[in-house]
């Protein structure tokens, strides 16, 4: 498929008084990889969280700008971000499954609660889910144990599984990896570019090598704004912006 | 944002240094083989033999010390750009020892020659190659676009010598044929002079990459 | 090795600090364990006292007249449990509210204010809690197990409310949003994944309370008001135990005495089986 599944139009996010998210316009294509890069507080996370309507549950935090997602304005009128969110997955820095929740009912959750109830269509989406986090052979036979009793780096897959489970188009990962060892990240890394056959990545990552690995096209953030927008590949050999290359090379922190 | 010392920045340093120095040999060679053909002295000649050991040494130490730092500091960007063009750069600089002790062998020929005189283009010829090989190298020291494209159109200068030096032997060739086998010799002399011109140019062409990020070296045309 | 850096690690002023520390840990433990003395004491004392009169007619017969032998506390026994019960009924989901509400929507002043309220509520003396029923219900409606019931609702709301709201407010915050993100509604993330996340926990706030409210005397006075026979209905005067250990207690008849103290023996034995069993279901749910 071609064309943009996420179109964000001059984007502005606040908490309270801050400005977090500056006049941010970018957009990604159908099963693209895209890393979103940038020093801590940059607002990278913050522009992510406004992609599924997750900022405006933070107290005092709102925004505006449109942002589309196949099409369709997700701040638009009538707009509810429940379902907003059931089509914009999300991952978050620390493994977070469900507590007191078994590996099957973590993954399951969201279309339980979406109203699924026949037990076949639930197994079944709770084993390709897990097939395609590449958990399925180590969870295979512990499916009721809690999700909780994972490792660090299996929770994780875990909550990819999760995230996968209600088929979202697009998946949102806030610096997945920043938790895991490195070979847990390895393993998620290789997933991401899996999924891209399935889904569409946005992800935060403070780790520049892991952009240039996985995605496609990368964004630098720099104090709430966009200061350039390209090919993965060409951010790293050749960047446009000074800036771009002083932060990437570590000239400046 | 508050610029940063990087430790990284020593260690390119380093490269860079070890790159000049090669780049010294370099230029040592060239002035004694000029010398050795042109004042027919074979303990200058000698000397070109010494100085293509080290450069030798000094390439394969410059190759390992770019291994080691694209292993461990992964650079990207310019660092990145600067550590290929220090790569590409050491090739140039190895290859043009080898020219300068070919150089030197097509001179030891040629000493054993009668002729006392040697075209006096080719002293031009050593000159314009020298302001190359120095300029290229002193662009890459201070990333010096502007030396560079110099550079470049210099190149075409030392074209103009070799073909004027090889029409010149060509009619001596038919009208003395008894020293045809050191009229030969100075040809492939000026030929592999004029090859330690391109490799200058290579160089230039690699550190206007470092510098700017854009390939120029099939068409020069988006630079000049 | 040769050292280096010219460390000191040690020093004569070490062992007075040693010899210093240690007395100070001894002075703490034989506190702490004068702490446990009341404890170890009134078990012992209870049960000593209490445990000679325990027997089957104990808890299946109705109280004696006084002077009389024989008899047993059953309508105290099946008053207290009616009225923990009700109060269970009504104060446990009143109170998980209340602290659902105060740790998952408790932003601002109205917050804060139900916040303190609730903080005053729990300090507020139990006898005035059931003047408050008293007032209120017990005035135009009569001594009642609904009232007493009532009472010690009120009295178990902002413990339940509290524990709910800690236990709740203990969860991370990216676990709710985990649930958000899924296109989950905020509510059906609370009771669907928070809730279900937490119960050990809140079933052992539930379980303290109800451990408190069961000894509790003073508002039953008011409220329950007791009962020598048991109650027809739930809308007459019931016994309880804490009330009838109080009456017997104070009666003068060694025999009524006698049983006060198997009525509080059981008091305690129940308090101590729901501590344990929270315990064992905390220890269960971990493993």
């Amino acid at each position: 498929m071609d064309g943009e599944v996420l179109k964000v139009e001059k984007l502005n996010a606040y908490f309270n008084d801050f400005h977090a998210v500056k006049d941010v316009d970018l957009s990604v294509n159908y099963h693209e990889v895209v890393a979103l890069i940038g020093p801590s507080g940059c607002g990278k996370s913050t522009f992510i969280r406004c992609l599924n309507r997750l900022h405006e549950e933070v107290p005092g935090a709102r925004c505006t700008g449109n942002v589309w997602l196949d099409g369709q304005n997700i701040y638009g009128k009538g707009v509810d971000p429940v379902v907003v969110r059931r089509n914009v997955g999300m991952v978050f820095q620390k493994p977070n499954p469900f507590p007191g929740l078994s590996i099957f009912d973590n993954v399951a959750v969201g279309l339980r609660l979406a109203g699924v109830t026949k037990k076949s269509v639930l197994s079944e989406a709770v084993e390709e889910a897990l097939r395609k986090s590449a958990l399925w052979t180590e969870v295979k036979d512990k499916l009721k144990k809690p999700g909780t009793g994972l490792s660090g780096g299996q929770q994780q897959r875990l909550c990819i599984a999760r995230a996968l489970a209600v088929k979202p188009p697009v998946i949102l990962m806030d610096e997945p990896t920043s938790a895991l060892d490195p070979i847990s990240t390895a393993k998620i890394e290789e997933l991401i570019v899996e999924l891209k056959n399935d889904v569409t990545v946005v992800i935060v990552t403070h780790n520049m090598q892991q952009a240039s690995r996985i995605s496609g096209r990368t964004a630098f953030f720099l104090l709430g704004e966009l200061i350039e927008y390209g090919k993965t590949s060409k951010i790293f050999t050749k960047p446009q912006n000074l800036k771009t290359e002083q932060y990437i090379t570590g000239r400046f922190g | 944002m508050l610029p940063m010392h990087r430790h990284v920045d020593t260690d390119l340093n380093d490269l860079k240094d070890l790159l000049l120095s090669m780049g010294g040999c370099v230029e040592k060679a060239i002035d004694e083989v000029h010398e050795g053909i042109t004042k027919k002295s074979e303990s200058h000649l000698a000397q070109v033999e010494k100085q293509e050991k080290l450069i030798n040494e000094l390439h394969t130490r410059v190759d390992e010390e770019c291994l080691k730092f694209l292993a461990m500091q992964a650079p990207v960007a310019s660092d990145l750009r600067l550590v290929l063009a220090v790569i590409k750069i050491n090739t140039d600089l190895e290859r043009m020892g080898d020219q300068t002790l070919n150089i030197c062998y097509n001179g030891r020929e040629f000493l054993r020659s009668t002729i006392e005189q040697v075209p006096k283009e080719l002293d031009s010829m050593k000159k314009e190659v020298r302001f190359m090989v120095k300029s290229a190298l002193d662009a890459f020291v201070r990333q010096d676009v502007e030396l560079c494209k110099k550079v470049l159109n210099h190149d075409d200068i030392v074209d103009r010598y070799r073909n004027q030096i090889v029409d010149q032997l060509k009619t001596k060739l038919k009208s003395d044929p008894n020293n045809t086998d050191a009229y030969l010799n100075l040809i492939m002399i000026a030929k592999n002079m004029e090859r330690l011109a391109d490799h200058a140019t290579n160089i230039a062409e690699d550190v206007i990459f470092v510098a700017t990020g854009t390939d120029i070296r099939h068409g020069h045309e988006q630079i000049k | 090795m040769a050292s280096k850096l010219n460390l000191k690690v040690t020093s004569f002023t070490d062992r007075k600090r040693k010899l210093k520390s240690q007395l100070i840990i001894g002075v703490l433990l034989f506190l702490a364990l004068l702490a446990c003395f009341p404890f170890l004491f009134i078990s012992a004392y209870v049960i000593s006292k209490g445990i000679g009169s325990l027997d089957w007619a104990f808890f299946t017969q109705l109280p004696k007249g006084p002077g009389e032998t024989g008899g047993g506390m059953a309508n105290a026994i099946l008053g207290s449990g009616t009225m923990v019960l009700m109060c269970c009924l009504l104060g446990i989901p009143w109170g998980m509210a209340a602290g659902i509400y105060l740790s998952e929507y408790g932003e601002g002043k109205t917050a804060r204010i139900l916040r303190f309220a609730t903080d005053l509520l729990t300090s507020v003396p139990s006898i005035v809690v059931g003047i408050f029923i008293y007032g209120l219900i017990v005035i135009y409606f009569g001594f009642s197990a609904h009232a007493g019931a009532t009472a010690l609702a009120v009295i178990m709301l902002p413990i339940v409310a509290r524990s709910t709201e800690e236990i709740l407010k203990l969860i991370p915050n990216h676990i709710r949003e985990a649930g958000l993100a899924l296109g989950i509604p905020r509510w059906k993330v609370i009771l669907r994944i928070l809730v279900p996340g937490c119960v050990g926990a809140l079933v052992t706030g539930v379980m303290l309370a109800i451990a408190r409210v069961a000894g509790e005397t003073a508002p039953l006075l008011f409220t329950a008001l007791g009962n020598q026979f048991f109650a027809d209905s739930l809308s007459q005067p019931t016994a309880s135990l804490p009330v009838q250990i109080y009456n017997f207690a104070k009666s003068g008849f060694p025999d009524l005495e006698r049983q006060a103290w198997a009525g509080a023996l059981i008091l305690v034995l129940f308090v101590f089986v729901i501590n344990f069993g929270t315990r064992a279901f905390i220890y269960y749910k971990k493993s």
